[in-house]
């Protein structure tokens, strides 16, 4: 740890390839976040869930990164340490300012990452709780303009009311509350209130899981839309690999804490190298009952590891059907296994795991 | 290859008397549940495939109440005359297979014995979110050996070695331990096994499971799934799987029922329901989704335009019409869309499929 700090730039660029690009808009750096356990009378901490753990990405400008692993693994916690919503334990998250300049968010205090609040939003999971009930629409969509003195009046009225239409909301139901709208509506409300300062990151935190089927297609294709118009720049936090491998650009794979695998989108699903985005994959359902013979579904043994308490060497190993005597004691670094493709395991070139051909079938 | 057949749905309609008037969760549905057969009800929130489920077991909560309809129940031999004796809970589901007894279950009184007799014995279910539906103030053990010495003549000890034995038979390890554990100290997937330790603990014939899988991780639920289909192959019991998500269906289905809106829009068997829909919600559902490995390569997902209705603003004519793409005015908003029989037990409730 303390090696890699020394010389954390070089590290962490060779670590996660082209660092280098000017485009850089987010660069995290070795990111920790521990959560203390407290016992006693005294609430004396007694151990640490290391919730992110030593995690190194970086998010080009205009791309779509996604953070995927199973719950518990970090990927919100990851999240919400880019916004600052929690501060970091340690390691660093480099954003770039319009100048051009990287900042690091993470010493900053309140008042110093006000403007950053501005340019990093954030889009919630859970469209019923993350609306506030009291607040009619042109409120809870409006409130940033007003608070960041970026608009008020009329042109704040105005504003507000481009935003719904974008997001495909009618501008008339703006005086209304969040209950009269469905679980998509409010969606696209929240959507609206992340654009309405013209961010340049913003982070979806299972922005599409709470909703239905036909809706989620919906909300999708309106996160694409937007990316589009507006230069967007999104970290897509999910827990659903086929709707990360629609919409991201690059996938980060998280298990307890870590990273296991980052790559291209398309090279993770055709040919994963480590064993756990193996599993992962195999165990989507394929909604189509013909391949249902053809698949030899890998189900894993157990659960997820404890973050308070994880196994020795590579956390997977107890899980791993590839595990051998090195994989117990020895921890895997993330390292380059094929041009832009990393991966955590110590046999990442030696195994032949399968992923998913683009014909939907496993290959 | 057909097996007899366990559970007949015929016009049930449920409604919820509130305030605010009607809703009417299930507005006659129609379907049959066959002996050892999987079955998955899909469809969206609100659609009414919970409150279908709840229905057969009449433990709809209030206001809610059948209204019209039967739920025909063709008990197996083996399970007539409960009660009295006890049931060998061990895998003797294959031989239950012709029926004599027909009950009505829809006809019975939701707090009366009968019912209660049937619920746990003959149909057990399992619910989506497995910390909310075991009692937290109670073990593991107690919770199981309950519906055991309920349902068979089982006393304390035999009654705690066969929940050892079906802990066991779920996949939890050390088992014996387990007993005295509570539900707080087991993970998601951990507690979605005793619940189904527990629904399986009197060998039932029709397992409920609805929604099994949402609240647990993909890797977890590859597990679950797993263990369902083992369990059906030992047990022999019928599945009845509720669920919005079509991966899981096209897993696990042998018959598909899609609802929407309180109604059946379209059923058949898994494979046709998947290469061959008919209704246009089944087809554009099925474009709706994204898939692994085809969704990378695609520019947009097909969406359905709109949202399902409000329930006290139930549209006229068939519940589809406002976001089909086939809308026919004067027709779709008018007519009700009955059931149009199109063979191998294929049926659709759209009028496109009408015949001159």
């Amino acid at each position: 740890m303390s090696a890699q700090q020394t010389n954390g730039s070089q590290q962490s660029t060779s670590a996660n390839g082209s660092a280098a690009a000017d485009n850089v808009l987010l660069d995290v750096k070795n990111l920790q976040k521990w959560f203390p356990i407290t016992a006693g009378f005294f609430r004396r901490t007694v151990g640490h869930v290391k919730a992110v753990d030593d995690i190194s990405f970086h998010v080009l400008q205009g791309e779509t990164v996604g953070l995927v692993g199973e719950s518990g693994c970090g990927k919100t916690t990851a999240g919400r340490c880019i916004l600052r919503a929690y501060d970091l334990t340690g390691g660093q998250v480099l954003f770039q300012d319009h100048d051009g300049k990287m900042v690091d968010l993470g010493p900053l205090t309140n008042n110093e990452m006000k403007p950053y609040r501005q340019q990093v939003r954030m889009i919630f999971q859970d469209p019923f709780n993350s609306l506030n009930p009291r607040m009619p629409v042109i409120d809870i969509v409006g409130d940033p303009l007003r608070i960041n003195s970026v608009a008020s009046g009329q042109e704040l009225e105005d504003r507000v009311a481009s935003l719904l239409a974008r997001v495909g909301l009618r501008p008339e139901y703006m005086r209304r509350y969040p209950h009269a709208f469905s679980g998509g509506e409010r969606q696209r409300i929240g959507i609206a209130r992340a654009l309405s300062l013209d961010p340049r990151l913003v982070v979806a935190d299972e922005a599409v899981s709470a909703l239905d089927v036909s809706v989620r297609a919906q909300i999708l294709n309106l996160i694409k839309d937007l990316q589009e118009e507006f230069n967007l720049t999104y970290l897509f936090v999910s827990h659903d690999l086929s709707v990360i491998e629609y919409i991201c650009d690059r996938v980060v794979v998280m298990y307890v804490g870590k990273i296991v695998e980052v790559a291209e989108t398309e090279e993770l699903f055709e040919q994963p190298f480590h064993p756990y985005t193996e599993a992962l994959l195999s165990a989507v359902p394929n909604p189509d009952p013909r391949m249902r013979q053809q698949k030899a579904r890998i189900v894993l043994e157990g659960d997820v590891a404890d973050p308070a308490n994880p196994p020795s060497g590579c956390y997977f190993h107890p899980r791993c059907r590839y595990v051998q005597d090195q994989c117990s004691h020895e921890t895997p670094e993330l390292r380059e296994v094929a041009p832009g493709h990393f991966a955590a395991c110590h046999f990442a070139e030696e195994l032949t795991l399968t992923g998913v051909t683009a014909s939907g079938e496993l290959g | 290859m057909e097996t007899p057949v366990l559970i007949e749905i015929k016009n049930l309609k449920t409604h919820f008397f509130l305030d605010e008037g009607t809703v009417q969760a299930v507005n006659g549905v129609d379907f049959t549940i066959h002996q050892h057969k999987t079955l998955c009800v899909v469809g969206e929130s609100g659609c009414g495939k919970s409150v279908t489920a709840r229905s057969i077991l009449q433990i709809v909560d209030q206001p809610g109440r059948i209204v019209e309809g039967e739920i025909l129940y063709h008990r197996p031999d083996r399970l007539t005359g409960i009660g009295s004796s006890g049931t060998t809970p061990n895998g003797n589901g294959a031989d239950g297979s012709s029926t004599t007894e027909i009950i009505d279950l829809a006809a019975l009184n939701p707090r009366g014995r009968q019912i209660r007799e049937i619920r746990g014995q003959d149909i057990s279910m399992i619910f989506q979110e497995p910390m909310t539906s075991l009692s937290p103030i109670h073990t593991v053990g107690n919770q199981i050996t309950e519906a055991i010495k309920l349902h068979t003549d089982m006393l304390d000890e035999e009654a705690d070695e066969h929940a050892i034995e079906l802990l066991r038979r779920v996949g939890i390890p050390r088992p014996e331990e387990r007993l005295g554990t509570y539900p707080f100290e087991l993970s998601g997937g951990m507690r979605q096994r005793v619940m189904i330790a527990m629904a399986l603990s009197c060998n039932p014939a029709l397992l409920i499971a609805d929604e099994p899988t949402t609240a647990v991780d993909v890797t977890t639920q590859a597990q679950i799934l797993e263990l369902l289909e083992e369990l059906q192959d030992e047990f022999g019991m019928a599945i009845m799987l509720i669920t919005h998500d079509l991966g899981v269906v096209a897993e696990m289905a042998d018959d598909v029922v899609v609802m929407y809106l309180g109604q059946v829009a379209e059923r058949g068997d898994v494979d046709s329901i998947f290469h061959d829909p008919k209704h246009p919600y089944t087809q554009s559902l099925l474009k709706s989704i994204p898939r692994l490995g085809i969704s990378r390569t695609l520019q947009r997902l097909d969406s359905i335009r709109g949202m399902v209705p409000d329930p006290y603003n139930r549209p006229t004519g068939c519940m589809f019409g406002p976001r089909c793409d086939h809308f026919m005015p004067g027709r779709c908003d008018a007519i009700n869309p009955p059931a149009i029989q199109l063979g191998d037990g294929r049926e659709v409730h759209c009028l496109l499929y009408e015949e001159e």
